[in-house]
């Protein structure tokens, strides 16, 4: 009774096996689009994107200082997908992260470049934001039974407009690079404290963005598994019903966890933005962080820590398309094999059924063999 | 030689932990009803599983009229002829009859579907078997014992001729029981061979001709029906013997516990209240059921007294204080405990692990939990006190998930939490559905002892052996009201059953 699973048979083992696994074909089906698009030199081209930054290995200055500028751009990614797993526990697809992130955008430069606060009332200013837009979503569903996926997306262009309005004034926005302004130009306090620059190649985007992103993707893991508030909420996930039966209140507990959601993706924009890295610039499309956070968060098998995973490679990827030579491939390859890698993750699911499967039929035979 | 349709011979299935099937042998005969009885976790629908593909055994064989077969995958079983009746059943609830039954058999000219021809074959078939159905109504209009009758018509619209009803009563009122009875009755005539996966023994000794018993997964052997008693069915079933009525003492009742006062609530299908104007009162110390024929406003009723639902109008007090309008969380910590009708819609959080499930309404309780963050060790130790204390079987023990327990246990399981928690008053709906003989008798003398320790016992059940057992009065329910209160001791089944179909109520309102 008490013996061990075997270790390949550990639910943990087999998600983290099946999200290599989508990688690893992702990238092999990149290859074979460089196969089709110039076959001499595909292998270089492949070579090229999966070195990445690695190509600097004779500096170590300047290889740190890339390696650096990866983490530091992978931040939002895996907040936003720790966003998305926090609601997906509870039961709640929250598609609304693109747009809880991009108020988070707005209230972090607003406050920083117009205002003129303080970076720590910034990040808090982008929290607020991010889980008011959540609570929307939360109350709609909340009170009025409205799907959060249709209360998200509409929030989202929302919050789109809203965006292009308020950063488009003329305190935010230089208008003649038609991008907002530099922060640390306007008001060096809204940046955020730096983190380990010398290790990095003095690398100034390096921030405390980092250390805080381990914290909360710790944090979610904690409060999921250790608490019971994590334990309502992923009871309200599994079964609404017997968490109602058993006195819990599934409403407060929607409205609490797309806020909470909404918060860690208006704090995932806080924490690329006040770096200094990123800038504004009017869109016409929602960002797609929150979508791409999407399938981070399946990548990386909903794990918080999975998320950190997954979250860097993908945006290691997309780097990656900038090492790609121009003169034989459009840079935007590597944009295509992460969309083929986000497409993949919505096959994990079906990649674990079939591992499972796989197993099931071996252990038989050897049972038989026997 | 016999003429056998099917035979297992010496079949053995392992799953990790515990042996399923060890060396089990069924022969089927043409033509007959064969029982397979059995304890929650025997077996029996592991047995099945292999007989209809869903598992691979590790030893033995499967001959169908005397040959060899492989059967691989529930497709190779429909193509001998195999159909089975699922517990669960296995309906698209927004679909019509019709297009149920030919699901997965859809009649088409060049992929254009044929539905005529699928009508006339539905209906001489539903004629000849005396299977009444509508066959354009849809699936979650219609009544459970009409959806088994889809489920059954599916199998005969197959051809299939070996038929596999997996505990088919588990969910049917007792009119809807006696019609299975005789349709299974009527297949079996029309040259049909049936196996009939059962714990009740009254239906064996009705319908059958056979009965094999299993036993924690070994085969105890294979009886005549008519040559046995039900004392030997349920002795080898469990391995000693049973005892069918309930050993209890006169009730000694004490103050009211629980008062209800005129108690509406709405219906969710009409306009008319499903639930009208209920009172009635239960003092601790005794045990009062409703009884009544399902979806006579048993289930709102319940749900109006939890909390589940909204009730319209009326009072409810539970040792004096009101709570007609407090909130679930207050009912369970103020001394309401409650067996639900639905194990898997409310009772259990099935992802969820045995131990997770164990402290479901308690997890915030000081002894689970300290500053919101929960107590892993105690909920380990309560777990395994409460599974030891009220025999719940798991492959894993506290750590498994209870999806993976068998239907017995899992309610085992619930029936533990809520007896273990403080409480004044005990709600027990069905609180022995689908269950066995062993854990049937067990259950009644937990229930029974609640009684005896002073609680309030308010019992809702669809089964008349056990309102008739077990309660000390009896109200019945019809069409929302209370139209009636009985005493076990001095009336009679037929009685009961006049008040339960309308027939007759009493002149007085308050019951």
């Amino acid at each position: 009774m008490n013996e061990k699973t075997s270790f390949s048979k550990r639910p943990g083992v087999q998600t983290l096996l099946v999200s290599v696994l989508c990688a690893a074909f992702g990238v092999f089906l990149g290859f074979i689009i460089l196969l089709l698009m110039n076959p001499a030199h595909a292998v270089e081209g492949m070579g090229a994107i999966l070195r990445n930054f690695f190509k600097y290995d004779n500096n170590i200055t300047t290889l740190m200082y890339y390696f650096g500028s990866a983490i530091v751009k992978s931040v939002p990614i895996i907040l936003c997908s720790e966003a998305i797993l926090f609601a997906f526990k509870a039961g709640l697809f929250n598609i609304g992260v693109a747009g809880q992130y991009t108020v988070g955008i707005i209230a972090s430069l607003y406050t920083s470049v117009a205002l003129g606060w303080h970076w720590f009332f910034c990040v808090l200013a982008a929290i607020a934001a991010g889980a008011i837009w959540g609570f929307f979503s939360g109350f709609l569903k909340a009170n009025f039974n409205v799907n959060e996926v249709i209360a998200g997306i509409m929030l989202n262009w929302i919050s789109l407009y809203l965006c292009n309005i308020i950063l488009g004034q003329e305190t935010v926005m230089n208008v003649s690079k038609s991008e907002t302004y530099d922060i640390a130009e306007k008001n060096a306090s809204g940046l955020l404290p730096g983190f380990l620059q010398g290790v990095f190649g003095n690398n100034q985007y390096m921030t405390i963005a980092i250390p805080i992103t381990i914290i909360v993707a710790v944090v979610i893991l904690f409060v999921l598994n250790k608490t019971t508030f994590g334990y309502e909420l992923k009871a309200t996930g599994h079964n609404k019903e017997a968490a109602r039966y058993a006195g819990m209140n599934p409403k407060r507990n929607v409205i609490f966890t797309l806020m909470i959601s909404g918060a860690i993706a208006g704090l995932a924009a806080s924490m690329i933005y006040l770096t200094g890295i990123e800038h504004y610039k009017i869109s016409s499309s929602v960002p797609g962080m929150g979508f791409n956070g999407i399938a981070v968060a399946f990548l990386g098998g909903l794990n918080p820590i999975g998320a950190i995973l997954a979250g860097f490679f993908v945006e290691y990827l997309t780097l990656g398309g900038q090492y790609l030579n121009t003169n034989y491939y459009n840079p935007q390859v590597a944009d295509l094999m992460v969309a083929i890698i986000i497409y993949l993750c919505g096959f994990v699911l079906f990649f674990k059924h079939l591992f499972s499967q796989i197993g099931k039929n071996k252990a038989v035979k050897k049972e038989v063999q026997e | 030689m016999e003429d056998y349709v099917i035979e297992m011979l010496h079949i053995t299935k392992e799953f990790p932990g515990i042996i399923a099937n060890d060396d089990i042998t069924l022969q089927l005969k043409r033509g007959e009803i064969h029982a397979l009885l059995g304890e929650n976790g025997a077996g029996k629908s592991t047995l099945m599983s292999v007989l209809f593909g869903l598992y691979t055994p590790e030893k033995g064989v499967i001959k169908k009229d005397g040959k060899e077969v492989k059967i691989n995958n529930p497709n190779d079983a429909t193509d001998l002829g195999i159909g089975m009746v699922h517990q669960h059943f296995m309906l698209v609830d927004i679909f019509t009859v019709l297009d149920n039954i030919i699901l997965g058999a859809e009649p088409n000219k060049f992929g254009f579907l044929t539905k005529d021809e699928a009508r006339k074959k539905v209906m001489a078939l539903s004629e000849k078997y005396n299977l009444k159905v509508d066959p354009d109504a849809l699936i979650e209009d219609i009544t459970v014992g009409m959806q088994q009758r889809v489920e059954i018509l599916k199998m005969l619209y197959r051809d299939n001729d070996i038929l596999i009803f997996d505990e088919p009563t588990a969910v049917l009122t007792p009119q809807e029981i006696d019609e299975l009875m005789k349709i299974m009755k009527e297949l079996a005539k029309e040259g049909k061979s049936i196996l009939f996966i059962t714990h009740k023994l009254n239906e064996i000794m009705e319908v059958a001709d056979r009965c094999s018993i299993l036993r924690k997964g070994k085969y105890i052997g294979t009886v005549d029906v008519a040559n046995t008693t039900k004392e030997e069915l349920s002795s080898m079933m469990v391995g000693r013997d049973v005892k069918f009525a309930v050993d209890k003492d006169e009730a000694k009742p004490k103050e009211d516990v629980l008062k209800v006062e005129n108690v509406c609530v709405k219906s969710k299908l009409h306009n008319k209240d499903a639930v009208h104007n209920v009172s009635f009162n239960v003092r601790a110390g005794e045990i009062v059921c409703i009884a009544g024929i399902d979806g006579n406003g048993q289930t709102e009723f319940v749900g109006g007294l939890t909390g589940l639902e909204d009730i319209s109008s009326g009072k409810i007090y539970l040792d004096g204080d009101d709570i007609t309008n407090k909130s679930i969380r207050y009912k369970n910590t103020h001394g309401m405990s409650h067996i639900p009708e639905d194990r898997h819609k409310h009772g259990l959080v099935l992802d969820y692990t045995l131990e997770e499930n164990m402290i479901l309404q308690r997890y915030f309780e000081p002894e689970f939990s300290n500053h919101g963050i929960i107590k892993k060790d105690a909920m380990r130790e309560y777990s395994d006190r409460l599974s030891e204390a009220f025999d719940v079987r798991s492959g894993e023990g506290a750590k498994t998930v209870v999806r993976s327990m068998s239907g017995g246990n899992q309610q085992k399981a619930i029936v533990a939490r809520e007896m273990d928690r403080e409480h004044k008053l005990l709600i027990a709906v069905q609180p022995t559905r689908g269950l066995d003989v062993g854990a049937i008798e067990y259950i009644h003398e937990e229930i029974v002892k609640q009684r005896d320790s002073g609680a309030a016992v308010l019992l809702v059940s669809l089964e008349l052996d056990e309102v008739m057992n077990l309660s000390d009065r009896i109200l019945v329910m019809y069409e929302g009201e209370i139209v009636g209160e009985v005493n076990p001791k001095t009336t009679t089944l037929q009685k009961l059953g006049l008040y339960m179909s309308g027939a007759k109520r009493d002149t007085g309102k308050e019951a």
